[in-house]
C-alpha cells in the first residue's frame, strides 16, 4: 500500500468547482485516500506537544467511558476467541492425522506395541514420531470427535464475529458522539472570540480547523481505538499460544519482530524524507498551475507563455523524480515484509517438520502455529503504521484546542442595565482606541449625536472609518473612555441588547444559502411574513423577487449569480429594515453595480435613514449633503466636522478632499 | 470510456515498462502460489514419512523461492511506481500545455478553479489509480486465478467449497458496499453542507453578531452537524461489519475444508499436506478477490476524473495563430472594431453586438457600463484573448487575427481588473513585461503609478516579497503595482480593465493625472464603472446591454444620452457632474 495517505487535509482551490469528492476513499481505511491537491496544506505531521493533547484528547472521551469498557470487553472476548481458533483447528488436524497413521496400523495392537514394533525393526524416527501421537490402531479417522470439535469451532468463530461486529459499532457510536460534541464546542467557541481574533485568523485556517482537522481527528480515533486495542491483544493471545506450543518456534517467530521493524524503520526514515520532497514539490507545482490559470491572460499578454511552461516542465519532471523515489522506497516495505514473513514460515515449517518427524510437536500444533505467525506479524506492522495516524490526529487535535483555548471576549455584565428611552442619541466620550495596543488608531475622540441624525463619515481609505462602526457595535474593546446610546454605557449593556438596537448595511452583502424569504427574516426572527413583504416592498426588494419564478422561496446560492450584486444589496437593506433598529450603520458601496438598481439601492438606503440615528460611511455626493454632520477621518482622528456647507467655507481637509474626490478636476 | 482511453495512450510510451511490470507481477505471483505446494510436499514426503532430510532440502527451495518473490516483488515496485508517475506527469503536463492554449473565452467555460482541480487532483487520481493497478490489481487476478487452478488440480470436491465460499464472500462485500458507497456519497454533500455553514458564519461574523444571531447559527450548524453525524454513524456501522464478515467467511470456510478433506483422505484421494496446502490457496484467492473488490472501488472516481480532464484536452483552442502573420508592423497603437460581435457558445444572446468604433493613437478612450454590458470581452478582443464571433478588430490597421500573437502582445500593456501579483518580489512583478527594465525604470512606473509612495516605505523597498496572488498587499496596492508592471513594459496601448476600483478617489485623481502629463503619445483604453474616474478621456463608450449606446465626450454624453444621463445620475448629483 502507497504511503499517499493523509493528503485529505489540503486545501481546496478557492471555489473549486466540482473536482472529485474529497471524502477519503474506501472503506477499512484501506487504499490511498486521495482528495484535495497534495500538500497544499498538509496537516504539520508532528504535534509540538504529543503527551499533553493526546491526553487530553483521550480525555474527551471520558463521557463514553461506560461504553468504551464494554468495548474493551468484547476486544478481549472477540479476540480471545479468534485466537483460540487456530488451536482448535490444529486439534481437528491432528484427529485427522492419527485416523490416517491409524489406518494403516494393524487392529488389536496398542500403540506401544506399535512403537516398540518400530523400534525393533530399526524406524526409530518414524517410532518418534508415533510417540507424539495419540493413535488408535486399525481404526480410521475418528469423525465423531472430528466433528464435535470441528461444530465447536464454527461456535468459536461465530462468537469471534458477534463480539468483533458489535465491538466495531459500540466503538464507532462512541467516537462519533465524541466527534460530534467536539465540533459542536468548537462552533459555539467561534460566536465567542472577540472579533479581533477572526483579524490574526486567515479564514481558510480557520475553517479547516473545523472541519478538516477534526475529520482527521475522527479518522484517525476510529483507526486507531480499535486497532492499537485488538493488536495488541491479538499480539498478546497469539504470543501466549505460541509459547504453549512450542517455545522454540515461538523464538524463531519472535526474531521477526525487530526484523521488521528494522526493516520498516529503515526504508520509512528514508522514504519520509522523500514523501517530505513530494509534498514540497507538490504544493509548489500547484501553486505554479493556481498562479498561472489565475493570471492567464496576464501570462499570454507578457509573453510569458514559453517561459511558464519551460518552468512547469523543469519543476514537473522534479516532482517526477522525487514522487517516483518515495513511491518505490514506501512501495519496497510490503514486499520485505512479506519476505520476512515468509522467512519465519520456512523455518517454521522445516523446524516444526522436524520436530513432528521426530514427535515432539503434532502437526495439528505446526498448522496452527503456522497460522499463529501469520496473524501475528500483521498487527505489529499495524501498529506501526498507528503511530504515523496517531501522529497526525494528535497534530489536529492540537489545532482544533488552541482554537478552544483561545481567549474570549469580556463576558456580559451580570446585572446589565438598559435604557429606558430608546430614542437612538449616542455620544462618544474621550474613546480612544487601537486594534494592537501599540497603534491608536482613535485618540480622545468626542461627539455626540441626537436621535434621527444622519452622521456622515468621510476621509481616504484607512482613515479609520470602519473602526467607528466597529467601535458602536461593540466589535471590540475601548482602550479609554466611553461610549453611550440612550444614556448608558454600552459596556454595561449585554451585547445582544445593544446589537438588536442597531442595524447594519455593509458593503459585502452577506446572505447565507437559504431562501429570500428567510435572508430577509434574518433580521427579526419573530416577524410575521406580512411583515416580511412590507419590508420587501418598502426597499424595492418585493418588485425583482415577484419576477423571480420562486419569489420568497428562491434559494440563494452560494455564489448567489441568481441574483444580481445590486439586488442583493437590496436584500440586506431589507433585512435592516425588518429589524427596527435605533440606530443604523450603513457602508455605502464604492463600486456601483448596475445603475437601475443602483438607484433603487440608494432610494431604499434612504427609506431606511428616515427617522434613525445613522452613521453612514459616504461615498456618495448626496449622502454628504444631506447629513446633519459629516465626520471628516484622517488617521484614525476626526479632524474636523460640521455640515457641507460650513467645512466647504471653511476650507479645510474637507474642502481638499471635496474638491479632489468629488469635483474632481472640473474644470 | 474516456478513462480507458487516457490509460492506454498514456500507457503506450510505456509498454515496455508495463511489460515488466506484469512480467514480475506473474513471477511474484508464481512464487507465492508455489510455496503452499512445497509445503505440502514438507508435510506428505517428508514429515509423514519422517524424511528429515527431505524436509530440508525442501526447506531450502522454499527459501530460494522467497527469495525469488521478493526480488520480483522489488522489481514491479519499481516499473509500477516509474510507470504511473511517469503516466502523471505527461498527464500533468499535457493538461497544462493545453490550458496555456485556451483563450480567455475557453477559459471561462471552465472556469480557473475548475481548471485547477483538473490540473491538480484529477491528474493525481488517475496517477494513484494507475499505481495501485500496477502494484496490486495486475497481481490479483494472477493470484486467483493461479490458485484456483492449483486448488482444481488438488481436489475437484473440495474445490466445490471454494465454488461456493467465493461467490458468498463476493455477494456479502457487494452488498455492503452497495449500501455504503451512496453513504460515502451522502457523506460528502453533508460534509460540504457543514464546511458551507461555517464559511458562512465566518464570513459573515460581523452581520450575524449585529443581528444577534448566535443562537440561531448555533442551531443551524447543529443542524448539519446532526445529519454528518448520523451518515458518519450509519455508514460507520456498515464498516463495523466489513472485517468480521470477511474473517468469518474465511474461517468458515476453513473449517468446511478440513471437514471435507478429512472424509477425502480417509478414503484415501488425498493427503493431509495436500489438505492443508488447499487451505492456503483458497486463502490467497479470497484475499485477491477482496483486494480487487477494493481497487474496483477506485475506479468510478477515477471514471470522474477522466471525464473530467478529457473534456478539456478535447477543446480545440478558440484562437490559434495565424499560419503566415504580417510583419513589419507600425508600432502606433490605434484600434478600430469594425462590426464586432462576440458570443458564447450556445449562449441566447451574444455579449458584445455589432460594435464599430475607433481609438485613435495616442488618445484616451473610456469604455462605461454596468457589471455584465460585455466590458471586459471587449479588452480581450483587442488583446486577442478572444476571437470575435463576427467582425473584425484592427490594431494598427492590421487584423488582429493575422498578427503573430507575440507581436500584437509586444503593444499592449494590460491591467486587469483584480491587480493579480505573481509569487516573487515587487521587482520581479514589475520587471515580468521587460527583464531587463533598469532600477530607474521600475521606480519611474512607480511614480507614475502613485506607488512609490508605499513601496519606498516597505522595509525591503523593490525587493519586498509578494506572496501567490499579492495577497499581501492591499487591492489599492495591488492596482497600483499592477499599472506599473503593465507601465515598465512600455507599450503602445495601455489597457485598464476597471483598474481604478480599489483607488480612493483622490489617488485616481493623481493616477490619471500623471497617467495623461507623463505619457501623452500612449493610447490608453479604460474600462470603468466610476463617472470620476472616465469623465476626461477623449472620447467615451457608453455600453449596454452589449451593444454601443453612445460616443462622444462628457459633457456631449451628459447632455443628449439617456443611458449616461442614467448612470451618471446614479453616482452624482446633476449639479456636481456638470
Amino acid at each position: 500500500m502507497s504511503n499517499q495517505v493523509s493528503s485529505n487535509n489540503s486545501r481546496q482551490p478557492q471555489g473549486a468547482s466540482g473536482g472529485p469528492a474529497g471524502r477519503p476513499g474506501g472503506p477499512m481505511g484501506f487504499g490511498p485516500r486521495p482528495g484535495g491537491p497534495m500538500g497544499m496544506g498538509m496537516p504539520a505531521a508532528k504535534s509540538m506537544n504529543f503527551g499533553p493533547n493526546a491526553k487530553r484528547l483521550l480525555g474527551r472521551l471520558r463521557p463514553e467511558r461506560g461504553r468504551l469498557l464494554i468495548v474493551i470487553l468484547m476486544a478481549i472476548a472477540s479476540v480471545g476467541l479468534s485466537v483460540l481458533g487456530p488451536w482448535m483447528l490444529g486439534k481437528a488436524t491432528n484427529i485427522v492425522f492419527n485416523g490416517i497413521i491409524s489406518a494403516k496400523l494393524p487392529v488389536g495392537v496398542t500403540q506401544a506395541q506399535v512403537i516398540a514394533g518400530l523400534k525393533a525393526r530399526g524406524q526409530n524416527q518414524l517410532a518418534a514420531m508415533l510417540q507424539g501421537m495419540t493413535l488408535n490402531p486399525g481404526h480410521g479417522i475418528d469423525f465423531s470427535a472430528l466433528q464435535t470439535t470441528l461444530i465447536a469451532i464454527i461456535a468459536i468463530y461465530l462468537g469471534a464475529f458477534l463480539f468483533g461486529w458489535l465491538n466495531a459499532r459500540l466503538l464507532n457510536s462512541s467516537v462519533q458522539a465524541t466527534i460530534y460534541r467536539l465540533r459542536e464546542e468548537t462552533e459555539d467557541k467561534l460566536h465567542r472570540l472577540p472579533l479581533s481574533y477572526f483579524d490574526t485568523m486567515q479564514r481558510g485556517e480557520l475553517l479547516s480547523r473545523v472541519t478538516n482537522d477534526i475529520d482527521n481527528i475522527s479518522q484517525s480515533m476510529q483507526q486507531t481505538l480499535s486497532q492499537v486495542l485488538v493488536s495488541f491483544l491479538t499480539v498478546v493471545g497469539v504470543l501466549t499460544m505460541m509459547f504453549t506450543i512450542s517455545p522454540l518456534l515461538a523464538a524463531i517467530a519472535l526474531v521477526s519482530i525487530p526484523v521488521s521493524l528494522i526493516i520498516s524503520t529503515v526504508i520509512a526514515k528514508r522514504s519520509q524524507k522523500m514523501f517530505s520532497d513530494q509534498w514540497k514539490f507538490t504544493g509548489q507545482l500547484n501553486a505554479q498551475i493556481e498562479e498561472t490559470f489565475t493570471g492567464h491572460a496576464l501570462v499570454k499578454v507578457f509573453g510569458k507563455s514559453k517561459q511558464v511552461e519551460a518552468e512547469f516542465a523543469a519543476k514537473n519532471e522534479e516532482l517526477f523524480k522525487v514522487s517516483f523515489a518515495a513511491q518505490f522506497i514506501s512501495g519496497i516495505i510490503m514486499p520485505s515484509m512479506m519476505f520476512v514473513g515468509n522467512l519465519v514460515y520456512v523455518g517454521i515449517a522445516v523446524i516444526g517438520g522436524v520436530m513432528v518427524a521426530n514427535g515432539a510437536l503434532s502437526l495439528g500444533a505446526i498448522q496452527s502455529f503456522i497460522q499463529y505467525s501469520r496473524q501475528f506479524t500483521q498487527p505489529v506492522a499495524q501498529l506501526g503504521s498507528m503511530a504515523n495516524l496517531l501522529q497526525s490526529g494528535v497534530a489536529s487535535a492540537e489545532r482544533v484546542f488552541e482554537l478552544l483555548d483561545a481567549e474570549e471576549q469580556s463576558p456580559d455584565p451580570v446585572d446589565s442595565s438598559l435604557p429606558e428611552s430608546q430614542t437612538g442619541s449616542l455620544s462618544f466620550e474621550h474613546v480612544n482606541f487601537g486594534y494592537s495596543a501599540d497603534k491608536v488608531v482613535i485618540k480622545d475622540l468626542n461627539l455626540n449625536v441626537s436621535p434621527g441624525q444622519t452622521i456622515a463619515i468621510v476621509g481616504p481609505t484607512g482613515a479609520g472609518k470602519t473602526t467607528m462602526v466597529n467601535l458602536i457595535l461593540r466589535f471590540y474593546e475601548l482602550n479609554g473612555g466611553r461610549i453611550t446610546l440612550d444614556g448608558v454605557d454600552i459596556s454595561k449593556m449585554s451585547r445582544s441588547d445593544l446589537r438588536s438596537r442597531i442595524g447594519m448595511v455593509l458593503q459585502d452583502t452577506w446572505l447565507f444559502k437559504g431562501t429570500i424569504h428567510d435572508n430577509i427574516a434574518y433580521g427579526n426572527l419573530n416577524a410575521t411574513d406580512e411583515e416580511i413583504i412590507a419590508a420587501a416592498k418598502a426597499t424595492y426588494v418585493d418588485r425583482f423577487v415577484r419576477t423571480l419564478p420562486d419569489g420568497y422561496q428562491t434559494v440563494l446560492d452560494d455564489e448567489a449569480s441568481n441574483v444580481s450584486a445590486g439586488e442583493k444589496q437590496l436584500l440586506t437593506i431589507a433585512r435592516a429594515f425588518l429589524a427596527k433598529p435605533n440606530v443604523l450603520i450603513l457602508d455605502e458601496a464604492t463600486s456601483s453595480v448596475d445603475t437601475r438598481t443602483e438607484v433603487l439601492v440608494q432610494r431604499a438606503m434612504a427609506a431606511l435613514r428616515a427617522d434613525r440615528t445613522s452613521f453612514v460611511i459616504a461615498h456618495r455626493l448626496s449622502t454628504i449633503r444631506d447629513a446633519d454632520l459629516i465626520l471628516v477621518m484622517e488617521h484614525g482622528d476626526i479632524v474636523e466636522q460640521g455640515t457641507h456647507s460650513s467645512l466647504l467655507a471653511a476650507g479645510g481637509p474637507y474642502s481638499r478632499l471635496y474638491s479632489s474626490q468629488f469635483a474632481g478636476s472640473e474644470e | 470510456m474516456n478513462l480507458w482511453n487516457i490509460l492506454v495512450s498514456n500507457i503506450r510510451p510505456y509498454w515496455k515498462t508495463l511489460l515488466a511490470i506484469l512480467v514480475f507481477q506473474a513471477a511474484q505471483a508464481t512464487a507465492s502460489l508455489s510455496l503452499p505446494t512445497m509445503n505440502a510436499d514438507i508435510i506428505d514426503k517428508g514429515v509423514a514419512t519422517g524424511d528429515i532430510a527431505f524436509i530440508w532440502s525442501s526447506g531450502g527451495q522454499m527459501l530460494l523461492v522467497s527469495l525469488g518473490q521478493i526480488a520480483s516483488s522489488i522489481l514491479a515496485t519499481y516499473f509500477g511506481a516509474r510507470l504511473s508517475m511517469a503516466v502523471g506527469r505527461d498527464l500533468r503536463a499535457g493538461v497544462f500545455r493545453q490550458v496555456g492554449r485556451f483563450s480567455e473565452r475557453d477559459l471561462a467555460v471552465f472556469g480557473a478553479p475548475s481548471l485547477i482541480t483538473r490540473n491538480t487532483n484529477d491528474v493525481l487520481q488517475i496517477q494513484t489509480l494507475v499505481f495501485m493497478g500496477s502494484t496490486m490489481m495486475l497481481s490479483a487476478p494472477i493470484l486467483a486465478v493461479g490458485g484456483v487452478i492449483m486448488a482444481l488440480r488438488i481436489d475437484l470436491n473440495l474445490s466445490i467449497i471454494m465454488a461456493i465460499s467465493v461467490p458468498v464472500l463476493l455477494a456479502l462485500i457487494g452488498l455492503l458496499l452497495s449500501k455504503m458507497i451512496p453513504l460515502f456519497r451522502l457523506m460528502q454533500v453533508r460534509i460540504d453542507r457543514i464546511n458551507q455553514v461555517l464559511r458562512e458564519q465566518l464570513t459573515g461574523m460581523r452581520v450575524v453578531r449585529a443581528f444577534v444571531r448566535e443562537s440561531s447559527e448555533t442551531k443551524r450548524f447543529a443542524n448539519a452537524n446532526d445529519e454528518v453525524t448520523e451518515t458518519a454513524l450509519r455508514s460507520g456501522q456498515l464498516q463495523a461489519l466489513m472485517f468480521p464478515i470477511v474473517q468469518i467467511v474465511l474461517n468458515l470456510s476453513y473449517v468446511a475444508v478440513l471437514w471435507l478433506g478429512a472424509y477425502q483422505v480417509d478414503a484415501g484421494k488425498m493427503q493431509i499436506g495436500t489438505v492443508m496446502s488447499f487451505l492456503q490457496y483458497m486463502m490467497q484467492i479470497l484475499i485477491a478477490v477482496m483486494m480487487s473488490m477494493f481497487m474496483a472501488m477506485m475506479i468510478p472516481r477515477s471514471t470522474v476524473s477522466a471525464d473530467r480532464i478529457t473534456e478539456i484536452l478535447n477543446i480545440e483552442p478558440s484562437v490559434s495563430a495565424s499560419p503566415s502573420p504580417v510583419k513589419d508592423l507600425q508600432r502606433l497603437g490605434n484600434v478600430r472594431f469594425e462590426g464586432v460581435s462576440f458570443s458564447y457558445p450556445g449562449a441566447e444572446r451574444p455579449v458584445l453586438e455589432d460594435l464599430s468604433f475607433t481609438v485613435p493613437a495616442g488618445s484616451t478612450t473610456a469604455i462605461i457600463g454596468s457589471t455584465g454590458s460585455g466590458k471586459t470581452t471587449l479588452i480581450n478582443l483587442i488583446a486577442r484573448l478572444a476571437d470575435p464571433s463576427s467582425g473584425t478588430v484592427f490594431v494598427d490597421e492590421v487584423s488582429a487575427k493575422d498578427m503573430q500573437p507575440l507581436e500584437l502582445w509586444s503593444l499592449i500593456g494590460l491591467i486587469p481588473q483584480k491587480g493579480f501579483l505573481f509569487t516573487g518580489t515587487i521587482a520581479s512583478n514589475l520587471r515580468y513585461g521587460r527583464e531587463e527594465a533598469t532600477e530607474d525604470e521600475l521606480w519611474k512606473a512607480l511614480e507614475i503609478a502613485q506607488a512609490a509612495d508605499f513601496v519606498k516605505a516597505l522595509p525591503d523597498g523593490l525587493q519586498s516579497a509578494v506572496v501567490q496572488g499579492g495577497t499581501n498587499f492591499s487591492g489599492g496596492q495591488r492596482q497600483r503595482l499592477a499599472i506599473a508592471r503593465a507601465l515598465v513594459k512600455n507599450p503602445q496601448i495601455l489597457i485598464f480593465d476597471d483598474s481604478f476600483s480599489a483607488l480612493d478617489l483622490s489617488t485616481d485623481a493623481r493616477l490619471r493625472q500623471a497617467l495623461t502629463s507623463q505619457l501623452p503619445n500612449i493610447t490608453k483604453v479604460i474600462v470603468g464603472q466610476r463617472i470620476a474616474s472616465i469623465k476626461h478621456a477623449d472620447e467615451i463608450i457608453v455600453l449596454e446591454d452589449g451593444r454601443v449606446a453612445g460616443i462622444g465626450t462628457h459633457s456631449q454624453l451628459l447632455a443628449s444620452n439617456a443611458t449616461y444621463q442614467e448612470i451618471v445620475g446614479s453616482q452624482l448629483s446633476a449639479e456636481e457632474a456638470a
